[in-house]
């Protein structure tokens, strides 16, 4: 209790070390916002809620990693992880959501729950349970008489998480699939009627969903650690971010993305490093529970 | 005859469109209330916001002298202000007795009368029901293999079976075969004088509101177009304009 | 069917009690199965008769297991000594003190349990379906990490019980006992609560929600009370289990999310959703296929395991009494009428 309350104390004492938090979270918020914005992609297209988001992150994760042992520049290897992944979730679709879809909401939880298990247990066997990450050999700013620091390794992840989401959005927009996905999310029915391919849209979507994240877990493993079971933290942050933002709002999406990063660096810097996936986990219960009262207070319920 | 529900000013709108504007009307306490009025006028916006479905913009919505315009669904239907729903909702997976057995009224139900069983009483009276509505015979059939038609017959006798003060019904005969409606309007007209309940009832159906109601409302474009008797709405200038689409 | 009730009850009654004899060597499984039976049922009383799916009834299991040892410990030492020594064995229980932790440790666990479903239900039970599954989990989830940062309870290190004062043989035929005495009283106790309103009501609210409240159904109640039920039975489990284990930590073994927590789900869906004799069924099949095939898959077990939740929901969802239930509906009770049956509409 002491100790909380000293590094609360610091926070006050050294102002300039809130900045150096919130550069923090707000680096590793922008992965977190490229994963959430993945399944609501998902969650708005064909409405399967996917708990193992963060398991398609630690697996591209891996991907880069295991490139990178094999003399792989780590640039390459974001590439890489994100057309295997691309490869991996189409086969999850055709194997296990695409029979999940018409389902009722649980089972398709239920069997993305299994997922993760089962994919998590895999990078297990395959790569070892300790933490892992690629050794950049960039340079690291100071700033603020050393206090802030940012390795030019993060700054470039964000660089080129931006970027991803960028083509992404662009993709959306302007290409005809991307269209076809977006009337899909309004009405899948009315699109079947109107000659769309819900099946291929279906698939492509969530190969996408896929990638990106497979990519995200690239880009993380250059500048921060994975291991194979911190896959379901990175569910649980998709899901806050989500539930946070609203499906199709990707503005609030980003904001919510940079929003978690910085509140979980706070609840680690105050409580200490060992209640980091709690404080995750925490605030997926906080913002149920606003977005709860909001809605009673529209006489509904969160369904 | 006394107001039972009195709604005062109530507005409400979904973003931009404006589904109720200013409307009041009081339904009489024993009578039968109709609300008309052409598609998209606001009629089941008007009937949600009685019921609880969503918060309303201003005005006030009063039962029986109390301001339920802020409660929720299950504390106004505690109240003994019941509604069906325009598409009908039943228990799909029990049979007919035990959708009437659940239907029983909850707002006496103590804490400890969770875990009481049916006793023969209640039993009788779902099965004279059932029978009132003429779904005797099919009283331990899962309710969703029932028609269409049935199914509502049934969501009424549910609705009766829980004792309520008001039934909002939302389009009773919609969905109907025309050669039952008779049969139905008799049941409603039965409901009203031998149970008491007083009825508030929503309906496309011109015939079917002239012969029942004894005070109706027609609503269009969210506003309260006319009032009265159902002699005096129906030769109403503007209700015939509005029915006709010359607005 | 074909055997009568009474004769089927007392049969199975004698079994439950002949097989820690008859499989000696079994005794450890058998008692596990029973913990199965256990929070399967208790799961289906929300899970399949409710429609809330909860993936995280793993939550009350841990906490049992925390408030048993705490009771256990806590009545005799004080408990910041004993879990900084980290089971030294500097501290000794006589017999009387263990038995009395065994049986006010479980009880107080299931109690404490019971309460902390009705406050974690009065918050989240305003959450419907995947938003209460993903709620309830992060319940579990945060609830781990969360004690496996408190010092007082042995944080990540865990917590040593007591050892039992006797026969190492006998000590695992009481685990056995007290397992299947709950799981007998839990099986009467809901075989007794599915013929009330309770069950008709808690029904209506899988079927459709909505239609309960517009009725006027006091859901919050039926929820808060079901939940609460099923969470003493399964803190009471809790708390037996941390006597069983002797040694338990948070993450693993007691919020363990991945292993109780989904297999509880998985023995439900095996056996049948929303019936009595369902979680049983699937409890015992999930059981013997796992304790049968687990040693064959070479460390890929866990991997087997998301295959096999996959594989049951995807393609065996209604369970075995499901599929039974499909093909001889008369089993069940359910009257099939013919389709050339007289149609009565409504008298005129």
């Amino acid at each position: 209790m002491d100790q909380i309350i000293g590094n609360f104390q610091l926070l006050l004492d050294y102002p300039i070390v809130n900045l150096k938090i919130i550069i923090d979270g707000v680096m590793i918020g922008a992965l977190f916002a490229l994963a959430a914005y993945g399944l609501a992609l998902v969650w708005g297209v064909m409405n399967v809620k996917n708990l193992a988001q963060g398991d398609f992150v630690i697996a591209g994760g891996y991907i880069a990693w295991w490139l990178a042992q094999h003399g792989v520049h780590p640039f390459i290897g974001v590439v890489a992880a994100f057309v295997v992944m691309w490869g991996i979730g189409w086969v999850a679709y055709k194997l296990v959501i695409s029979r999940v879809i018409e389902r009722d909401l649980f089972t398709s939880l239920l069997a993305t729950f299994g997922l993760a298990i089962m994919m998590a247990q895999i990078m297990n066997l395959l790569f070892g349970s300790d933490t892992q990450s690629v050794q950049l050999d960039y340079a690291t700013y100071h700033f603020a008489d050393g206090l802030i620091d940012v390795p030019a390794a993060k700054l470039m992840g964000v660089i080129m998480a931006m970027s991803l989401a960028v083509g992404v959005i662009i993709f959306m927009k302007r290409s005809r699939m991307g269209q076809a996905i977006r009337a899909t999310s309004q009405d899948r029915r009315a699109a079947r009627v109107m000659g769309i391919d819900t099946e291929r849209v279906y698939s492509f979507t969530f190969s996408l969903n896929s990638a990106i994240c497979g990519a995200a877990g690239a880009i993380i493993v250059m500048a921060w650690v994975i291991q194979p079971f911190y896959g379901i933290t990175y569910s649980v942050r998709a899901f806050v971010i989500v539930t946070a933002a609203g499906l199709g709002n990707l503005p609030g999406v980003i904001a919510a993305g940079f929003g978690i990063g910085a509140l979980e660096q706070y609840g680690s810097h105050i409580l200490g490093i060992g209640y980091q996936q709690a404080v995750a986990v925490l605030l997926l219960l906080l913002v149920l529970l606003v977005r709860l009262m909001q809605q009673r207070r529209q006489r509904q319920v969160l369904r | 005859m006394s107001a039972i529900i009195e709604v005062k000013k109530v507005s409400k709108s979904f973003g931009g469109v404006k589904a109720n504007t200013d409307i009041s009307l009081t339904v009489q306490e024993g009578g039968i209330t109709g609300l008309i009025g052409p598609n998209g006028s606001g009629k089941t916006t008007l009937f949600n916001s009685i019921v609880g479905y969503h918060p309303i913009d201003g005005g006030s919505i009063k039962f029986r002298g109390r301001e339920i315009s802020k409660m929720l669904v299950p504390e106004i239907a505690r109240l003994g202000l019941l509604r069906t729903f325009q598409q009908t909702r039943i228990y799909a997976k029990m049979n007919c007795v035990e959708n009437m057995l659940i239907s029983l009224p909850h707002r006496k139900a103590g804490f400890f009368d969770m875990f009481r069983r049916h006793d023969t009483e209640e039993q009788e009276r779902a099965e004279a029901l059932l029978d009132f509505v003429g779904l005797y015979e099919k009283r331990y059939l899962r309710s969703g293999d029932l028609s269409f038609g049935q199914q509502k017959l049934l969501e009424f006798a549910m609705a009766l079976m829980n004792e309520p003060d008001v039934l909002l019904l939302d389009e009773p005969t919609a969905g109907i075969n025309p050669t039952l409606i008779n049969g139905l309007i008799d049941r409603l007209k039965r409901a009203n004088s031998d149970f008491g309940i007083t009825l508030l009832v929503i309906e496309h159906n011109m015939r079917v509101i002239m012969n029942m109601a004894d005070t109706v409302y027609c609503l269009a474009h969210g506003e309260l177009l006319a009032s009265g008797t159902p002699e005096e709405v129906q030769n109403d200038q503007d209700v015939i304009d509005a029915y006709l689409g010359a607005h | 069917m074909i055997i009568p009730k009474p004769v089927l009850y007392i049969g199975l009654l004698a079994l439950t009690v002949a097989a820690p004899f008859l499989f000696p060597a079994y005794m450890t499984q058998l008692a596990t199965l029973w913990l199965m039976i256990i929070v399967a049922m208790t799961w289906d009383m929300t899970g399949g008769q409710m429609g809330y799916n909860s993936l995280g009834n793993i939550f009350f299991y841990g906490t049992g297991m925390y408030v048993a040892a705490v009771i256990t410990i806590g009545m005799v030492y004080d408990v910041r000594e004993y879990t900084d020594a980290a089971g030294g064995g500097i501290f000794a229980f006589t017999e009387g003190q263990y038995f009395t932790g065994l049986v006010l440790g479980s009880i107080g666990a299931g109690l404490f349990c019971a309460l902390c479903a009705l406050a974690v239900g009065w918050l989240t039970f305003g959450l419907r379906g995947p938003y209460f599954a993903i709620g309830t989990l992060g319940v579990a989830i945060a609830a781990g990490e969360l004690v496996s940062n408190w010092e007082w309870i042995g944080a990540g290190q865990g917590i040593s019980m007591p050892n039992y004062p006797g026969e190492f043989d006998e000590f695992k035929l009481l685990i056995y006992f007290v397992f299947a005495g709950v799981g007998v009283l839990l099986f009467i106790f809901l075989n007794w609560l599915y013929t009330t309103r309770f069950r008709s009501a808690i029904n209506a609210i899988r079927d459709d929600e909505d239609k309960a409240e517009a009725m006027g159904l006091r859901t919050l109640r039926y929820k808060l009370v079901s939940w609460s039920m099923a969470a003493f039975f399964v803190g009471v489990a809790g708390g037996v289990s941390a006597f069983q284990l002797i040694h338990f930590e948070p993450l693993e073994t007691a919020y363990q999310t991945i292993n109780l927590g989904i297999f509880m789900v998985v023995c439900v869906l095996l056996g049948g959703k929303g019936t009595l004799w369902g979680p049983i069924i699937g409890a015992v099949m999930f059981h013997v296929i796992k304790e049968v095939t687990w040693n064959y898959f070479l460390g890929w077990q866990w991997v087997a395991l998301g295959a096999i939740i996959i594989v049951t929901v995807v393609y065996f969802q209604d369970g075995l009494l499901g599929w039974l239930r499909l093909k001889k509906p008369e089993w069940f009770g359910i009257r099939v009428t013919k389709k050339d049956e007289v149609v009565t509409g409504p008298a005129e």
